[in-house]
């Protein structure tokens, strides 16, 4: 995280939005430092844009209080919250040139013509758009465009930048090329960024911490690796990462599958309704001979193998857990003594990668 | 091959019948432009003899000449009235929730749903009372009424095919909400604004029936005062101000398919 004077923090409180009946925020409460960047992840419709919208001003909040920099933001209109927003769809002004569109807040905050100029200039430098200032919005390429949109909302530089699913229009390829370089704009830029996405692998390439969305509420927040290791509920469990679960009973701190009791180095959050065993199919291991003592055993028969190209899906039958899927590489390492379909298989879950997490967070 | 064929076929009676309504449609207008440059002194088709006697009649007399300044005036005023107007309220109903909008549109479409002969009756009682009979002020009112709506369709259905987003980026990039409208959406929906203020235009050019009762005197309408001629001396002067009125629509027709094909030309 690349801390510094100029970015701004930004802390939101018991923020809330109702449509009729349906609570798009409710009662938030947030804290994002300055020069962070911040994903809020989460379903279509889990209130995420909701929230962006609101740090943007473009949706009135019922209630709560919304600070950035220590200075209360709520009833301020969003062209005086000084903000840069990039929008999914560019929203780039399709009858002015690229030029033009750079430099359309530097015009209205009265910089000089030949300042307008070389600052556009600069900002389509850092884009690596250099040169393409006359051309039209409609010569461009989806990938140009979402570069001239970034110029755009930083070229006056803004202490904050919103942006909402910048990337989901791009094809995949585009897009993991484009992840990897917001990253790195982002360390040169002195800003604070709050970012909206569905996508789980982007949330965890981009994000000094990610913010998981869920029903208007913030279901966890951490860093991407505490958040695929140690989930807090089944939902965010679930919705990062690839897994299968099988439901646990917990008395006194210790899960129980089955009959078998789990090891586990993780502690078990508090939550509603009953707990899970979460398994990640690229955690397991496969045992040469019977599971050790310190690991929890899993060893079931082999249903399926699948070839997924990257990897291979194991598909093994456990006799409490139900189906184990079971992640390996396809290089030669992962192939070894792997057994074919019908034959037995020895899985070990370790302690640090036993994850056991209530249905719903409390 | 037979399938080709038959679309052919099918092609070739569109265009037919096609062509037949657009001529049965437009012919009766067309009449009257060799009717006026009769040299008779009443209406006939087709004319024995030419001449420009009837337009000299027109631009001639101060009666003609007035009521068409009266026209023109109003016509301009609704334009200049109803299109902002009409275009803002587009642009409110275009933001609003769909519960709102849905029941606005019901409301903004009604004065062309509502017999205008009923609108010129109400309006004719309301003026009477406020003293607004015989006045350019109620014939620009009234106008404006008629036109407002066309104005808000039109700009309406722009407004549906905008990225609105564009606004809202302007917006945060730091520009007030009117400034963002007036240098982002409007631009951007300005062939259906011209498009309503043509139609404005027309609506208040041609419109009779209301004009019939409110306007009259000093103020009377080109329509006006056409109706009272049809009724009392049946000339071909009539013929020749059908045809420069029909000049007239034409080339605000012509003006906003140019200005708007060089807008898309420009994209």
């Amino acid at each position: 995280m690349s801390s510094n004077a100029q970015s701004l923090p930004i802390d939101i409180s018991n923020l809330c939005k109702a449509y009729g009946s349906v609570k798009a925020l409710d009662d938030v409460s947030l804290n994002i430092a300055a020069g962070e960047f911040l994903t809020l992840l989460g379903p279509s419709g889990s209130g995420k844009t909701t929230l962006l919208m609101a740090l943007a001003g473009f949706v009135r909040p019922d209630g709560g209080s919304l600070k950035f920099g220590g200075r209360e933001m709520i009833a301020t209109p969003p062209h005086k919250r000084g903000l840069g927003m990039v929008f999914q769809s560019y929203a780039l002004f399709p009858f002015m040139t690229v030029a033009e569109n750079v430099a359309y807040p530097l015009k209205i905050r009265g910089v000089s013509k030949s300042d307008q100029k070389t600052q556009a200039e600069r900002a389509l430098d850092t884009v690596q758009l250099g040169g393409y200032g006359d051309r039209r919005i409609t010569q461009l390429s989806g990938g140009q465009r979402q570069r001239v949109a970034l110029a755009r909302a930083m070229v006056f530089e803004p202490q904050i930048i919103l942006m909402d699913e910048p990337l989901s229009a791009l094809d995949k390829k585009l897009r993991e090329h484009m992840q990897i370089e917001l990253k790195a704009l982002h360390e040169k830029l002195d800003a604070t960024v709050v970012y909206v996405t569905h996508d789980q692998r982007e949330a965890l390439t981009m994000s000094d911490r990610i913010a998981v969305v869920n029903h208007g509420r913030i279901e966890q927040i951490e860093t991407p690796e505490r958040l695929y290791r140690q989930p807090h509920s089944f939902f965010v469990a679930d919705f990062i990462g690839e897994s299968i679960s099988a439901p646990v009973n917990v008395a006194n701190d210790r899960a129980q599958l089955g009959e078998r009791v789990l090891k586990s180095d993780l502690p078990i959050a508090q939550g509603r309704g009953g707990h899970r065993l979460v398994i990640r199919p690229e955690l397991l291991e496969v045992t040469a001979g019977a599971v050790p003592e310190t690991a929890n055993d899993l060893s079931g028969r082999v249903k399926d193998i699948i070839y997924q190209g990257d990897s291979v899906l194991v598909i093994v039958q456990h006799d409490s857990a139900g189906e184990i899927n079971l992640r390996v590489p396809s290089n030669r390492a992962g192939q070894t003594g792997l057994p074919s379909k019908g034959e037995q298989i020895g899985l070990a879950l370790h302690p640090e990668d036993t994850i056991i997490v209530p249905e719903h967070v409390a | 091959m037979e399938q080709v064929g038959q679309r052919k076929i099918d092609g070739m009676w569109l265009t037919v019948v096609g062509t037949a309504v657009l001529f049965f449609l437009i012919l009766p207008t067309l009449i009257v432009i060799p009717m006026s440059f009769s040299g008779a002194s009443y209406l006939e088709f087709p004319p024995t003899s030419f001449s420009f006697r009837w337009y000299t009649a027109y631009f001639t007399s101060a009666e003609w000449m007035s009521a068409t300044k009266t026209s023109l005036i109003a016509a301009v005023l609704t334009t200049a009235i109803a299109t902002p107007l009409g275009t803002l309220c587009a642009y409110g109903l275009h933001c609003s929730t769909p519960r709102i909008r849905s029941t606005a549109q019901i409301l903004v479409i009604m004065p062309i749903v509502v017999p205008v002969i009923l609108i010129a009756v109400g309006v004719f009682s309301l003026y009477a009372k406020l003293g607004l009979n015989y006045t350019l002020t109620g014939i620009v009112i009234a106008h404006t009424a008629l036109a407002l709506p066309f104005v808000i369709v039109t700009v309406m259905s722009g407004l549906q095919n905008y990225d609105f987003d564009q606004e809202l980026a302007a917006r945060s990039l730091g520009a007030s909400r009117a400034y963002a409208l007036w240098t982002v959406t409007v631009p951007q929906v300005k062939f259906s604004i011209q498009t309503g203020a043509f139609l404005a235009f027309i609506t208040s050019l041609d419109e009779v029936v209301i004009s019939m009762l409110v306007s009259g005197g000093e103020k009377a309408t080109i329509t006006r005062r056409m109706f009272n001629s049809l009724r009392d001396q049946l000339d071909p002067t009539i013929a020749a101000i059908s045809t420069c009125l029909i000049i007239v629509s034409i080339s605000a027709l012509i003006g906003v398919q140019l200005i708007g094909r060089s807008k898309t030309a420009d994209k």
